[in-house]
């Protein structure tokens, strides 16, 4: 034989894992060290398919890192950051110990501080892949601008996240980038397409935290100091893109202040000028002057020229969404002190519509409530007492259903003290065999513009006729009694009568022949079944392994439908329910 | 107040008075100075030899002026006392203490210590101050305050002992005071403030003192500072103060030169999946079917928060205001973010099969008649589970063995139970001779083999058959080998009803096979513990033999190869085949199955089926392998009986869920070609009675025909 011994676990996939623990000596950092270099550098375990395999023989449960990437890591500049940091932490300590202060302000000035340019720049090579990982960016900046100064985080980095999520926003404004919103009982989620993108991200409503206990916040702080440098370098770029000055200045033409005040914007303290920022009642400034022309121009047609030859049903898209994005154009809102200001302002203003608000609630409001040219005030209370003639008083959702239906929706349905109609997500695209809830079918009737405003009377009609309908019923019902009565007695005599035929002709007609029936066949019928049991009979010889996934098919189609059945069901019980009451309440 | 008083509106006499003061004062401390003089030269004298070194400088400045004194000149003396007064002035000025009282000079000193005495203190001029000849009591007191106008402004001053009555003056000036206003009406608080030291460089220096000599020449602790400082820096142990620089606010266009070069990396890189976006569930007014009715509640309620559809409750808000914060919210953020570094990331492929593709292509049934489709004929008449039929080579008669110990003998046709034999026992099961020459039926009961003559047929092949029966008869004695079975006539009642001859076995038989030419008779006695569970009988010689010397397992059923000397013999497991020519076995065929119940063999003999009690049906092709070619699991419970049609390319297989399962299963005679197995029909018809359903199936001989007999004690007919 000769030759070497081979050894176990040297070769194959054993050689390719490595355990989180001998990675982390192999980098010789802290256990919290690691986690933070695997979150930014955005390292992430392996599930290796033999398992056994790769931990040599046992079977206890360890998180596996491919080597290659713990190798990766073992280059990466952060490392060394991390370990200036300890000893950084170390010799503050010390100096606190001795109380040498002048020594701990030296430190404390001298603190290692790290950049993550370039690991942002290596883990999304190009600008689109940053884009289609911003999700979760802009999820976790969003709710760390929420956060209350109370020690859970820096406040520096609330107040950056705040920065980066108002420049944000305004952006989507400028661009009229965003496409649906959704008012879910989480928290208010919004979707953008920018660069061809779709973007969702959910904000909760404004609400201070109470904060849980069993959350680490080091690994979210750790995730937010990644993502806000990721939101940053996006943002930059998406504000070159539309020639926007960075960071984000309004603009002072479109200031109804006179020009002292941009003038101030320099000096101005840079927490107030982010306040007018997030009040986001103001344009942006432009780096080109000029732009303003080209840029309403681009605004109305961005790619115009580019799309004429693409296919009729992608042109047909794009037109609607170029009307959805001036789906609020002309339309002047104010809105009442109780509703969601931020969430409306922006969201009406990415459609081109005026937002106005009180003084008192923020800065940043452009006319008063008196002002009589405004179309529209959202107001979220039962009633109110002075209501101007010529504008419609609605309830906010109104304002989010519009969006999501791409169309002004009649506004009956939402006026003041309304029960509103259900909110649906805009998320949810139906296919073939799902349930649609009502409401739904009847705003894609709206979208394909088949009966604009028709369906309320149609409504009010059905109604009548229902109520006509129910009259007759009664009528009838009144007039049948005594009809029944008679047909009754009519039936009697008849059956009478029979009887005493049958006797006179001499009870012999207890064997009688009755004539045959001619059984149809219906063929179509016949057809399907013969179709189906061939199916069932084919069925039968399936091999065992596609049976099986054959079987997995159906049943996930059976449970799909059942759901949908269910649905249906609950739903004409619901408003079985409903009519009831109506006409109870009617009588 | 006193003071306060002094200070401001009498501030004339105040000034008279400080005057005054610094009059005493020069009255008075001469003496003082001279008094200590005279003390320190006193103690001087008495230590003077001791300690000189040790005296302070009052001391020596004592001794000077006792120098002086001894000099002694009085215009000196004059002149020292001038300097020591001006001193004195001088501290005076400073202290306030003495201003408090001016009327009487007792000192900072508790009143109480004058209780005793009839005076209070000292005035100015050293003279007694005395007390108020009458002390006021409480009652006075009153009086004063109800009768005396001045009351109100009246001020006792413990000093002195005496009331003062406070000037309008004064009031004003206290009232000015609690005001918290300044104590002067004239003085103007804000008067503009001069800038004395302003930013603007003057031509003058404020003062004229020259500069000091050590602002024109470098320090030299400051230099030694400065190139500790540089050494320290240049030895690296001090680093130069960093620029602020806010690093994390700084954005600049990251993405302007994208390359390709990174991409490398990412290749093995999964992007995190996205969020589920919500659906109509999540929204704060949601349609009303999507609310949880309260069984769905609690079933929620119940559920462990793993196996939860929804990680909420879908709740429904009347209008925007009234939706509370969602309590959950930072830990769903938080669990994304766990999820995002703790999870594995795995390529799934996810199957996008269409299911209608997975059906195999069969030829359609359609083109494979002709085989039974429906059921034409119901035989009733049994009343016990019909365990076995079998019908005769011609094709016109069927008969059954039932549980309620009777043979029928039917007309297919028809459906007329054209005889019955009470057997009197439970017949297990019956086969008729597929001889068409002779007409003879054996049905296996208990321990006993019967061959019964029926006598359904032509004269000519009843007589055959007889003359079959009759022939050994004539022939010679039963000559047995092995004494266990035992061959015997009928004999009265049962030779009335058509039995012939009785096969009396040792133990209870389960089965009878004929052989295809109608001589030899092969009975089955599952018996796991002997050797003894097959026998084969030759009719005409009436003879017996047990082919096996040995127990290889549990004989469920055996047949017989329908044209060479073969055998088969089903085990629990396996088959068995065996040469009975040269007695040996030629294979041995592994159903992979658990409990074979029933065997049939193609009419061609290359094909064997059998059903299993594990719902199996398997086909094998011995000229192919000893595995199934292929296994059938068509059934749903244990597949009771099997069976091929002797002309038609179809068998059948019957199960105990009621159901019979024909399928066509053609055979070519080319060898590389395997058979055709298509299911063509589904025949139901039988009702399940004690969890059984239909126990056998068989063809009919020449038409597409099938024969099931049920527990529920009918026979039917398929065509």
């Amino acid at each position: 034989m000769g030759g070497l011994q081979k050894k176990k676990f040297e070769r194959g996939s054993a050689t390719n894992y490595i355990t989180r623990n001998r990675a982390r000596k192999k980098l010789q950092l802290s256990l919290p060290d690691f986690r933070r270099l695997c979150i930014l550098k955005g390292i992430y375990p392996h599930e290796p398919k033999h398992k056994k395999k790769v931990n040599k023989g046992s079977t206890a449960p360890r998180t596996f890192y491919l080597l290659k990437d713990i190798r990766f890591l073992l280059h990466e500049p952060i490392v060394g950051k991390f370990r200036e940091y300890k000893i950084f932490v170390r010799k503050l300590k010390k100096a606190y110990g001795k109380t040498e202060w002048s020594a701990v302000e030296r430190l404390r000035e001298n603190k290692p501080t790290y950049k993550l340019d370039h690991i942002i720049k290596e883990r999304y090579p190009t600008f689109i892949d940053a884009l289609r990982d911003i999700d979760d960016a802009l999820c976790m900046c969003f709710l760390f601008s929420t956060f209350a100064r109370t020690g859970k985080c820096h406040v520096q980095t609330i107040q950056l996240c705040k920065r980066l999520t108002v420049e944000w926003m305004n952006y989507v404004i400028t661009s009229r980038s965003l496409r649906k919103v959704f008012l879910s009982i989480k928290g208010i989620y919004y979707q953008a397409e920018v660069m061809g993108q779709l973007i969702t991200w959910v904000v909760p409503y404004q609400f201070s935290h109470d904060h849980p206990v069993d959350v680490d916040y080091r690994v979210m702080a750790t995730f937010t100091e990644l993502y806000t440098t990721l939101l940053g370098f996006v943002n930059f770029r998406l504000y070159n893109s539309l020639n926007l000055v960075y960071p984000p200045k309004l603009d002072s033409n479109a200031e109804s202040e006179p020009k002292e005040e941009s003038e101030d914007d320099y000096a101005m303290n840079s927490e107030s000028y982010l306040e007018k920022l997030s009040a986001l009642s103001a344009s942006l400034a432009r780096v080109v002057s000029s732009a303003e022309e080209e840029e309403a121009q681009l605004d109305h047609f961005p790619t115009e020229g580019e799309d004429m030859e693409k296919m009729e049903a992608r042109e047909k898209e794009l037109k609607q969404q170029e009307a959805q994005k001036k789906l609020f154009e002309g339309l002047k809102f104010y809105l009442n002190r109780e509703v969601p200001r931020e969430s409306l302002a922006f969201i009406i203003r990415c459609f081109g519509g005026q937002v106005s608000w009180d003084k008192s609630v923020c800065i940043g409001s452009t006319y008063e409530m008196t002002d009589e040219t405004i179309t529209h005030h959202i107001i979220d209370r039962p009633s109110v007492d002075k209501q101007y003639i010529n504008r419609y008083y609605i309830q906010p959702q109104w304002v989010y259903d519009c969006v999501n239906a791409k169309v002004l929706l009649p506004v009956e349905d939402y006026f003041l003290g309304v029960t509103l109609p259900p909110h649906l997500s805009p998320f949810v695209e139906e296919k073939e065999g799902d349930y649609v809830p009502p409401e739904k079918l009847k705003i894609m009737a709206l979208q394909r513009g088949e009966k604009t405003g028709n369906e309320q009377e149609e409504e009010e009609e059905e109604e009548e006729e229902e109520e006509e309908e129910e009259e007759q019923e009664e009528e009838e019902e009144d007039d049948n009694g005594d009809e029944e009565d008679d047909e009754e007695e009519v039936a009697e005599e008849k059956n009478l009568k029979k009887m005493e035929e049958q006797r006179s002709q001499g009870k012999s007609l207890q064997v009688k022949v009755t004539p045959g029936k001619l059984k149809v066949e219906n063929k179509a019928r016949l057809e399907q079944e013969e179709k189906a049991e061939e199916k069932r009979l084919a069925i039968m010889m399936m091999k065992k392994k596609e049976k099986y996934l054959y079987d997995k098919i159906m049943f996930g189609k059976k449970r799909k439908v059942r759901e949908a059945n269910k649905l249906a069901a609950k739903r004409k019980a619901h408003d079985d329910a409903e009519k009831a009451k109506k006409k109870k309440a009617r009588k | 107040m006193k003071k306060a008083g002094e200070k401001t509106a009498l501030k004339r006499s105040k000034e008279e008075e400080e005057e005054q003061n610094q009059i005493f004062n020069f009255n008075r401390k001469p003496a003082d100075e001279d008094k200590d003089d005279d003390l320190s030269d006193s103690e001087d004298s008495v230590y003077s030899g001791l300690e000189d070194s040790g005296s302070d400088a009052e001391g020596e400045e004592g001794s000077e002026e006792e120098e002086e004194d001894d000099d002694d000149d009085k215009m000196k003396e004059r002149t020292e006392e001038e300097v020591s007064e001006e001193k004195k002035e001088d501290e005076y000025e400073h202290d306030s203490s003495d201003e408090e009282d001016i009327r009487n000079t007792v000192g900072n000193i508790p009143v109480e210590w004058y209780k005793d005495f009839p005076h209070i203190g000292y005035n100015l001029d050293g003279k007694k101050i005395y007390k108020p000849i009458r002390n006021k009591d409480e009652l006075d007191d009153f009086l004063d305050k109800m009768e005396n106008p001045e009351y109100w402004r009246t001020v006792h001053d413990k000093q002195t002992g005496s009331d003062i009555v406070l000037s309008d003056d004064q009031v004003e000036l206290v009232n000015r005071l609690q005001r918290g206003q300044f104590g002067d009406v004239n003085f103007n608080e804000y008067e503009p403030m001069v800038e004395f030291f302003s930013s603007d460089v003057m031509i003058h220096p404020i003062t004229n003192r020259p500069a000091d000599k050590r602002s024109f020449i470098p320090s030299l602790t400051e230099k030694e500072k400065v190139s500790k400082l540089v050494h320290a820096i240049k030895m690296g142990w001090l680093k130069p103060r960093r620029v602020e620089d806010d690093g994390r606010g700084r954005y600049y266009d990251l993405w302007a030169s994208e390359d390709s070069s990174i991409l490398a990396r990412h290749r093995m890189h999964l992007p995190a999946p996205k969020i589920p976006l919500p659906g109509h569930h999540e929204s704060y007014n949601p349609p009303p079917e999507y609310l949880f009715t309260d069984e769905e509640r609690a079933l929620w309620e119940q559920q462990d928060p793993g196996d939860r559809k929804l990680p909420f409750v879908p709740r429904k808000y009347s209008s925007l205001r009234q939706v509370p914060a969602f309590s959950h919210f930072i830990h769903e953020r938080f669990e994304r973010c766990l999820d995002l570094y703790l999870c594995p990331r795995q390529r799934k492929m996810r199957v996008n099969v269409n299911p209608e593709d997975l059906i195999p292509q069969l030829p359609k049934p359609k083109d494979l008649q002709p085989f039974p489709t429906t059921q034409s004929l119901v035989y009733r008449g049994h009343s016990g589970l019909v365990r076995s039929i079998s019908v005769s080579p011609s094709g016109q008669w069927l008969a059954s063995g039932s549980d309620d110990g009777s043979v029928r003998f039917w007309e297919v046709c028809s459906s007329r139970c054209m005889k019955m034999v009470q057997v009197g026992g439970a017949v297990k099961s019956v086969a008729w001779n597929p001889n068409p020459s002779v007409c003879l039926l054996a049905v296996a009961l208990d321990s006993v083999v019967l061959i019964l003559s029926p006598s359904l047929a032509d004269k000519q092949v009843i007589l055959s058959s007889e003359r079959l029966l009759s022939a050994q008869q004539e022939g010679e004695e039963p000559a047995e080998g092995n004494g266990s079975v035992v061959w015997s006539e009928a004999e009265g009642e049962e030779l009335n009803q058509g039995v012939r001859l009785k096969i009396q076995h040792p133990k209870a038989v389960h089965q009878v096979v004929w052989h295809a030419k109608g001589d030899y008779l092969a009975s089955v006695m599952p018996d796991n513990t002997s050797h003894l569970q097959v026998y084969i009988h030759q009719l005409s010689r009436r003879r017996s033999q047990n082919p096996f010397s040995r127990n290889k397992g549990l004989v469920q059923c055996v047949s017989f190869h329908p044209i060479r000397p073969y055998f088969f013999v089903a085990t629990q497991r396996s088959i068995r085949i065996y040469n009975l020519v040269k007695q040996e076995m030629t294979k041995k065929l592994q159903a992979n199955s658990k409990w074979i119940s029933s065997m049939a063999v193609h009419p061609g003999g290359d094909h064997v089926i059998c059903g299993s009690y594990d719902c199996k049906l398997s086909w094998f092709d011995l000229d192919l392998s000893t595995k199934p070619y292929k296994m059938l699991r068509h059934h749903k419970k244990a597949v009771r009986g099997v069976a091929y049609h002797r002309l038609y390319p179809l068998f059948a297989s019957a199960s105990d869920d009621g159901s019979v399962i024909v399928c066509h299963g053609t055979v070519y005679n080319d060898l590389l070609q395997n058979p055709l197995i298509v299911p063509v029909k589904v025949l139901r018809g039988h009702v399940m009675t004690h969890d059984l359903g239909v126990l056998d199936v068989t063809f009919h001989p020449t038409q597409p025909w099938v024969f099931s007999s049920g527990a529920d004690a009918t026979i039917r007919l398929f065509t």
